[in-house]
């Protein structure tokens, strides 16, 4: 019995309200990320699940147990830091058992669990050195080995890989997610990589001044983002946003822009219709839009061509329309020149439309 | 003309630091030298070149006063800095746990090294004078049989130096110490508590071992500290009761200025100066060897 | 997770703590944080009853200092004491009281202040900079120099000093004390001058100036904080010097401590407790002062002296 439920949990420094009435619900053997920018406060709820912390309000449920009030050690967590954290004066195999030597765990239970555990995070090797004389990889690795001997259910990771370098960090995420398949525990990770929340993910919290502004699967969320903060935050190169007001709320919706020119949204799932001439922004990701006027959507633009970036496998756009910039995905053959106008073309089932006030999904 | 430029600068250089060069050299070069060539001598109160061998040093090591004097060091010296680091960890360790009015304590634990040597050791010698201090105090709250008075009694007198010493010097090293532990990354501490290592032998395992460099700087600065200490015991002790808190500081001014033995007191520098140079060379070959291994490893 | 577990594990909880955990962790007064402030406290008693000692015992008459009672407070309350430690009391022949001593101490430690960071700062400066050669052995010199004991080098100091015609003068002991602070002074103005960007030097060379100029125009505007260190740390330990100040003064100049010695330890008769202890306290005032004013600097300035490498 290994989830994770939170329910209205509040936590503040002196004045600073960091966290409000927060809910979340992890089922067991889920990977949930909690993604978001600096001072989101996903560190903080993490630190709070973990029991480093302590809340003002609410209540934190591990494995079936309100262990609101317990200390870290009592809630059957293991947790991995962003700066490994490891005990610098110990070997690896010190780090590995100094907390099961301390809870008097027997020797051969000790031993058994190292074994298990070096062999799955390929250390053994390494038990003998101390810290300093392991790279970085091989660091986590041993960090990742000290929650994993402590035999529990539930793993929190606070930004593990960023400290590594760009190609480590590929390697180590691959593992992380042969680890999650292979042992099935529950693994509540924080991150603002968000290509590390979409590719380990089973489900993303994205967050942003201490509340969850989604929590859903990672092709939900890119998909289908719940409001404005989490479509412009997730997807690199980030979503278009063009601002305009929506008319024709019977029959044929489109958002009329500054100059009076209509984008048509017909297609789009409104969830609620908007009032008449209500401010919104449409968005629409950059490989969304094409500009083959064969095999694109029946709405289109007008995109004032200034630059093309070269990216190597295919190029990025960015022109403007009206007032806003946008980018757009072409391939590697397309001849675009800056000063060109081009004809964008999109599918509005597939784009999202956003209230210019509130941000939220119309 | 680049370089004639720069060569004159470089004089520049060279004439500022005249200082450190004339001090360097001159004291302690030239200085250490005719220390030890009047400790080969029959000097009385004025330098005399009459050379008799280690007749000096023979008569030293054959002096009761010397030979306690190197016995006191000893245990002085290892007593007050063993308690030294061991109080100022405790206070270092729990000053480390988040108090309110901690800068108020660590006033409180610091000034008696604002304090001039001579000024504690009169403290502690009224603190410890039977006839005034704590002893008095017990004795007219009823308690008459209780014994507080370690610097009447010859065997003895060396433990109420240590206490004053201690006094004056815990709060020092536990400043020391209490930067080196506040150095230490927060997230070891997470670590800790996650794995369940309970706080105190997380502060003796864990932190301890991580804080060898301030130990060391402490360490370093008590040993320096012991090695000169001359102020206090003329203030508590005078070297007594008889001769039995002399100490090799105390020894060779005296010898120098009173008994006008000069000869004498050079060989007993010259004794002082020994352990350093050992300590010195040890430790600078420690780090030959470490600077090597480094390179090697590069 | 159903609601029947839930429940159960519920009054589980509300056994252990009596209400349902939720919320703020009540804040349990737990003796292990009433330990810590507890010997907190008894360590502050340990290092501040000596000088209440001193200070209450310095108020009192000397009838009543007979009496015993250490930790009364002055059934009859009088200044004399103090009047008669700075003004009355005998430092061998003269019985001037202290102040001659604080202005000997004054006269001596202002000086010896300024020129100890004067000279160490171009040291540390010259050391960080323009490290020509031999620049680091000689430093290397003066840092095993810190090590050697007083003792081993003051006979031939000494004698330099009367072949010099400079024994028993201010100038004398001006220089001993230069002396003696510079190796550590020149390490923390060294370590200090090493933080500095060097591309500000590289300015200063660029536009011309020489070794003086960016020393005078660039780097002592930047060195408050690492001077005021410095300050602290010369005058607690000039100030609080006896040694040097007795042998190399002269009877003329002698600082305050050796006459708190004299007045203490070398009068017959009949001790005088209260002025005695009065003395002492005044003795101790001018660094206690400097300590409390400075507060976290001192702090600093330890940490910094004691930071070496």
């Amino acid at each position: 019995m290994a989830s994770v439920s939170i329910k209205k949990l509040g936590v503040s420094f002196g004045s600073l309200r960091v966290l409000r009435d927060l809910d979340l619900d992890v089922d067991q053997g889920e990977f949930v990320v909690l993604l978001g920018p600096s001072g989101c406060g996903k560190s903080t709820l993490l630190n709070a699940i973990a029991g480093l912390l302590d809340v003002d309000a609410g209540q934190v449920w591990i494995g079936g147990k309100n262990v609101t009030w317990e200390e870290p050690k009592d809630r059957g967590i293991g947790m991995v830091f962003q700066s490994y954290a490891l005990y610098p004066r110990m070997t690896a195999e010190g780090n590995l058992t100094f907390g099961l030597r301390v809870a008097r765990v027997p020797k051969d239970e000790i031993a058994r669990r190292v074994e298990r555990t070096s062999e799955l995070l390929q250390i053994k090797p390494l038990l003998g050195r101390r810290p300093s004389q392991l790279s970085g990889g091989q660091r986590q690795r041993v960090a990742i080995g000290r929650a994993l001997v402590r035999d529990v259910d539930v793993f929190l990771f606070d930004e593990p890989l960023s400290n590594l370098d760009a190609k480590l960090r590929t390697e180590l995420r691959v593992e992380l997610k042969k680890l999650h398949n292979q042992l099935g525990s529950t693994m509540i990770y924080v991150t603002h990589d968000q290509i590390e929340a979409l590719t380990l993910a089973d489900r993303i919290a994205v967050m942003h001044a201490g509340v969850i502004q989604q929590l859903a699967t990672p092709k939900e969320i890119y998909r289908r983002p719940l409001n404005r903060f989490v479509a412009g935050f997730v997807g690199s190169p980030s979503m278009n946003f063009i601002e305009g007001k929506l008319v024709g709320s019977n029959g044929a919706p489109a958002l009329q822009l500054g100059g009076g020119f209509e984008i048509g949204l017909t297609g789009y799932g409104f969830e609620r219709m908007p009032g008449e001439g209500r401010p919104a922004a449409l968005g629409v990701r950059p490989e969304q839009i094409t500009l083959h006027p064969n095999g694109g959507g029946a709405s289109t633009f007008a995109v004032n061509v200034s630059l093309i970036d070269p990216m190597g496998a295919d190029s990025l756009l960015w022109g403007a329309v009206g007032t806003d910039t946008v980018s757009v995905r072409i391939g590697p053959d397309d001849e675009f020149s800056p000063g060109d106008t081009v004809t964008a073309h999109f599918l509005p089932e597939h784009a999202s439309v956003f209230d210019a006030e509130t941000g939220a999904r119309l | 003309m680049a370089e004639a430029r720069r060569r004159r600068l470089k004089v520049q250089a060279v004439i500022g630091t005249l200082p450190m060069i004339a001090v360097g050299v001159g004291v302690y070069i030239i200085g250490i030298a005719f220390t030890f060539y009047w400790s080969f001598t029959n000097s009385k109160l004025f330098p005399s070149y009459n050379f008799v061998g280690l007749e000096q040093y023979r008569r030293l090591w054959a002096s009761d006063r010397w030979l306690i004097a190197v016995h006191n060091i000893w245990i002085f010296g290892g007593l007050l800095i063993a308690f030294n680091l061991v109080f100022g960890y405790l206070l270092a360790v729990f000053m480390d746990q988040r108090i309110r009015q901690e800068d108020l304590f660590r006033s409180i634990f610091l000034y008696p090294f604002a304090m001039s040597l001579i000024v504690t050791g009169l403290i502690w010698q009224w603190m410890l004078d039977p006839n005034l201090g704590i002893e008095l105090t017990i004795h007219s709250l009823g308690w008459t049989s209780f014994h507080f008075s370690p610097l009447v009694d010859p065997d003895t007198a060396i433990y109420g130096l240590v206490l004053a010493g201690i006094w004056q010097g815990s709060g020092v090293t536990m400043a020391i110490l209490l930067a080196g532990l506040r150095g230490i990354d927060a997230e070891i501490w997470k670590a800790a508590k996650v794995d369940g290592i309970p706080t105190w032998r997380a502060y003796l395992f864990i932190a301890l071992p991580m804080i060898r460099g301030a130990l060391a700087t402490a360490f370093v600065l008590q040993c320096v500290g012991v090695v000169r200490v001359y102020d206090l015991i003329i203030a508590m002790t005078g070297g007594g009761p008889g001769i039995s808190t002399s100490m090799p500081a105390v020894y060779v001014i005296e010898m120098i200025t009173s008994s006008q033995n000069v000869g004498q007191g050079m060989a007993a520098a010259m004794m002082m100066l020994l352990p350093i140079i050992a300590v010195l060379a040890v430790g600078g070959v420690a780090m030959w060897r470490r600077n090597r291994r480094a390179r090697a490893a590069a | 997770m159903t609601t029947g577990d839930a429940t159960l594990t519920d009054a589980a909880a509300v056994t252990r703590w009596g209400v349902e955990p939720s919320g703020v962790k009540p804040r349990r007064f737990s003796p292990a944080r009433l330990g810590i402030y507890g010997f907190l406290i008894i360590s502050a008693a340990f290092f501040l009853i000596p000088l209440y000692v001193m200070v209450v015992t310095s108020l009192k008459t000397m009838p009543e200092i007979r009496l015993g009672h250490l930790f009364n407070l002055p059934q009859t309350w009088t200044f004399q004491p103090w009047i008669d430690a700075w003004l009355h009391a005998c430092t061998g022949r003269d019985c001037f009281g202290l102040h001659p001593g604080f202005l000997n101490s004054l006269k001596i430690t202002v000086p010896s202040v300024i020129v100890s960071i004067i000279i160490a700062s171009i040291n540390g400066y010259a050391l960080s900079f323009w490290r020509y050669k031999g620049a680091n052995i000689f430093f290397g010199l003066l840092v095993f120099g810190a090590f050697v004991p007083y003792q081993v080098v003051i006979y031939p100091l000494i004698i330099a000093a009367r072949e010099a015609g400079l024994f028993s003068t201010l100038a004398a002991i001006i220089i001993v004390h230069t002396i003696f602070g510079m190796p550590i002074l020149t390490l923390l103005f060294r370590n200090y001058y090493a933080s500095v960007p060097v591309e500000l030097f590289k300015a200063g060379r660029v536009d011309g100036a020489g070794f003086w100029q960016i020393f005078f125009r660039i780097m002592v505007p930047m060195s408050v904080p690492i001077t005021t260190v410095a300050v602290i740390l010369q005058v607690t330990g000039i100030w609080n010097d006896f040694l040097f100040g007795i042998v190399f003064a002269g009877r003329s100049n002698w600082p305050m401590t050796v006459q708190l010695n004299n007045i203490v330890n070398t009068t017959t008769g009949v001790r005088e407790y209260n002025v005695n202890m009065a003395a002492t306290i005044l003795t101790a005032a001018v660094p206690l002062a400097v300590y409390f004013i400075s507060g976290r600097w001192f702090v600093r300035g330890i940490a910094a002296g004691a930071v070496k490498g």
